[in-house]
């Protein structure tokens, strides 16, 4: 992780300020500033209003909702691993009535961009959710739905959705119908519609084009990718799930490469040309960079906000800080770059 | 900037380490951060970075005192693992980036309540702090502070005068379980007689800080003894990622004894605690599963506990 030395970081940032346009978007919504926080690392959003200013936020990704309330798993939900940590939080919410109820209103006080996470356990929640969320209309904060296909399907012993390409595609098929029909009734633009993906998976590209041809207009890449730990005293496995996702820098190469992957399929032609919003390991504004280097639109920092709250909107200020150096104008200007050999900054 | 959550939310600080000692078998670091002790209250906890970039997480630790003049927070550091070990070996000059103060406080009694601080190693950090503010408000305040061994004790002269409860304490009663200081046994065989001779006085309040059994076993001593009278504040020590409230890792299933219908949720520890009332915690979920070490299961009627047949998700 970085630790800004104070003097040389603000002037470089006073320079930045200045120089480089940072506003990036995703189909209609529109953001800012190209930092978001990630679903499940900033609980409902407001937790972090002590520690930054969400207003400024690319947006705020929300712990993933479901229909009803959950409790979640036993405890010990998490291990620390080296660079990185597991976690097995089991989707502990409010349930949708609970969020729009109390947890939307608090950030559209706040006035922040929303990217709402949904998760359920068969297409019919996904598409119920999305129908609620696309109801709200253009007046919420709500700017893009993220559909968390990385939770178990009900109907399949529970085999995560995003394992299974036909199993993808029926769930943002009940999402995007929801999100047309929703649009259609009341005359404004549908909400995009981000499929998270998951790094475990043997053909990445297939999955994402299951999730496209179900009519995602947007992907998220990468949710966490499974690991374990052992009790060193008991033997046993330390999480009360047994196993957990692993996030943190130590999956940074995993997202750089499966960013690298997507985007090499779209110029291909392979995947139609929809944004990619880049996940994993990102904590520092050098990081961000990579992701958005290999094709990422916008960046999730999730991780490293439980070791600096603040570093959502910290790590935007250094990526800005990082185009200034290199004399980028434009962060759309480097979107992709590391995909065309012989272009870019030196 | 203004707080739209319900809990007092900490700070970020560069914090400089003014000193480093020994005491006992642990460390007692002074960090200067102006900002979080000028805000900081007795059951509250600091966050603090390792300087491992390899270790992202941070460490919890109670504030043994915060000085609002000094600008500095003190903490008491047990090097259990590598990221304690690293905070026990800070030395002056080094910086530990901190966030605090976090979590609730320990709710203060009405004015003269008699109360007992019990804590369990170095678990006692927070307690002189704590009985001072008891004793300002009027209280006759009794400590009872233990430990497996002598070199484990904290809150008591016979190790350590600047973290000693006596002087601020109106008694303190030191056990240990292998006899080598104090009177041997554990803090809660000390309790009953404390528990007596206070409840003359008026109905006690009783904070408690330490490892879970710890806890439990003050919780379930009061109760045998006095009834249902004499509430106990228990300060917890989940394993937390975050200590802000982002992460979820922390909970611990909690009924809500405000409500008629009794509701156990899975509460944060880091926000809804690290204080709890005793009788609010579900002691027959916690500590129920012995191969999870220090875990805490969700008792069948928590809100949104799984149904037999559905698959969880992370
Ligand atoms: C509210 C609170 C107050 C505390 N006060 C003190 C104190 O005053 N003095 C002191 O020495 N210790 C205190 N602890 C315990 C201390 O935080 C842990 O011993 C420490 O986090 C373990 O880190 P490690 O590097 O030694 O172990 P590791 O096993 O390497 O820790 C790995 C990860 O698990 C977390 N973790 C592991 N055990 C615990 C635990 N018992 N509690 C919380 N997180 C844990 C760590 O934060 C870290 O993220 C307190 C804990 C809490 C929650
Ligand atoms: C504690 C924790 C909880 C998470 N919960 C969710 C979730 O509810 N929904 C989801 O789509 N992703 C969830 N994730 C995955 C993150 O959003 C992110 O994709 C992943 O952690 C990689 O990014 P990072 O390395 O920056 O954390 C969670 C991650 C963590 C660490
Ligand atoms: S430690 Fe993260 S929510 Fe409590």
């Amino acid at each position: 992780m970085s630790t800004p030395s104070a003097p040389a970081t603000s002037a470089t940032e006073e320079v930045a300020h200045a120089a480089v346009d940072l506003s990036t978007s995703i189909g209609s919504f529109h953001l800012p500033a190209p930092t978001m926080t990630a679903s499940g690392c900033a609980a409902a959003g407001a937790e972090l209003a002590p520690y930054l200013d969400l207003s400024a936020l690319g947006a705020v990704v929300t712990k993933s909702v479901l229909r009803e309330p959950r409790s979640g798993r036993a405890t010990p939900r998490m291990a620390e691993t080296p660079s990185g940590m597991l976690n097995s939080i089991g989707l502990q919410g409010p349930g949708i009535d609970a969020f729009l109820e109390h947890d939307l209103p608090v950030l559209a006080q706040a006035g922040a961009r929303v990217v709402v996470s949904i998760a359920g356990g068969d297409p019919e929640e996904f598409g119920e959710l999305a129908g609620r969320l696309a109801a709200l209309g253009p007046d919420s904060p709500v700017g893009a739905i993220e559909v968390n296909i990385s939770c178990p399907n009900v109907a399949n012993r529970g085999l995560v959705f995003a394992c299974d390409p036909g199993a993808s595609r029926a769930v943002l098929e009940a999402v995007s119908g929801a999100v047309a029909s929703a649009a259609s009734a009341s005359g404004h633009p549908a909400l995009p519609v981000l499929a998270k993906l998951s790094p475990d998976v043997t053909d990445l590209v297939a999955v994402a084009r299951a999730c496209t041809d179900g009519g995602a207009t947007g992907l998220t890449a990468i949710n966490t990718t499974l690991g374990m730990v052992i009790d060193p005293v008991t033997l046993r496995p330390q999480l009360a799930g047994v196993t957990g996702g692993t996030s943190g820098p130590a999956i940074r190469p995993i997202a750089v490469r499966c960013i690298w992957q997507l985007t090499a399929a779209k110029r291909a032609g392979v995947l139609p040309d929809v944004p990619v919003v880049g996940a994993g390991g990102v904590a520092s504004g050098a990081d961000a960079l990579q992701l958005i280097a290999v094709g990422a639109c916008a960046v999730q920092v999730g991780t490293a906000t439980f070791a600096d709250p603040s570093a959502p909107a910290r790590v935007a200020r250094e990526l800005e800080a990082e185009l200034a150096r290199r004399g980028v104008a434009r962060l759309a200007d480097v979107i992709g770059i590391a995909h065309e050999p012989g272009r870019g900054p030196r | 900037m203004s707080s739209p959550v319900s809990w007092p939310a900490g700070v970020q600080e560069a914090a400089e380490v003014v000193s480093a000692r020994p005491v006992g078998a642990y460390t007692h670091l002074v960090l200067r951060a102006p900002e979080a002790a000028r805000r900081a209250q007795p059951g509250q906890f600091v966050a603090c970075g390792t300087g491992d970039s390899g270790m992202l997480l941070r460490r919890s630790l109670s504030l043994h005192a915060a000085d609002p003049e000094a600008g500095t927070l003190e903490v008491v550091v047990a090097a259990a693992g590598p990221g304690t070990r690293l905070l026990a070996a800070k030395r002056p000059g080094d910086v530990v980036s901190t966030t605090a103060p976090l979590g609730r406080p320990f709710p203060l009694p009405a004015p003269g309540t008699p109360a007992v601080v019990i804590g369990g190693g170095y678990g006692a950090a927070p307690l002189p702090w704590l009985a001072r503010v008891l004793t300002t408000g009027g209280s006759r305040v009794v400590g009872i502070v233990g430990a497996a061994s002598a070199d484990r004790l904290l809150g008591t002269s016979a190790v350590d005068d600047a973290t000693a409860l006596d002087g601020i304490a109106d008694a303190v009663v030191v056990t240990t379980d292998d006899g080598s200081l104090g009177a041997p046994g554990r803090v809660t065989d000390a309790l009953p007689e404390v528990l007596l001779e206070l409840s003359e006085l008026g109905e006690p309040a009783v904070y408690a800080c330490g490892p879970m059994p710890m806890l439990r076993s003050v919780h379930t001593t009061t109760r045998e003894v006095l009834g249902e009278r004499a509430q106990t504040w228990l300060a917890v020590e989940e394993s937390m990622a975050c200590g802000v409230g982002v992460c979820m890792t922390c909970v611990l299933p909690v009924v809500d004894l405000d409500d008629d219908d009794t509701p156990t949720r899975m509460l944060r520890a880091c926000t809804a605690g690290p204080v709890f009332d005793g009788d609010a915690l579900r002691w027959d979920a916690i500590g129920a599963a012995p191969h999870l070490r220090g875990g805490a299961l969700v008792p069948d009627d928590a809100v949104g506990a799984p149904v037999v047949g559905r698959a969880g998700g992370h």
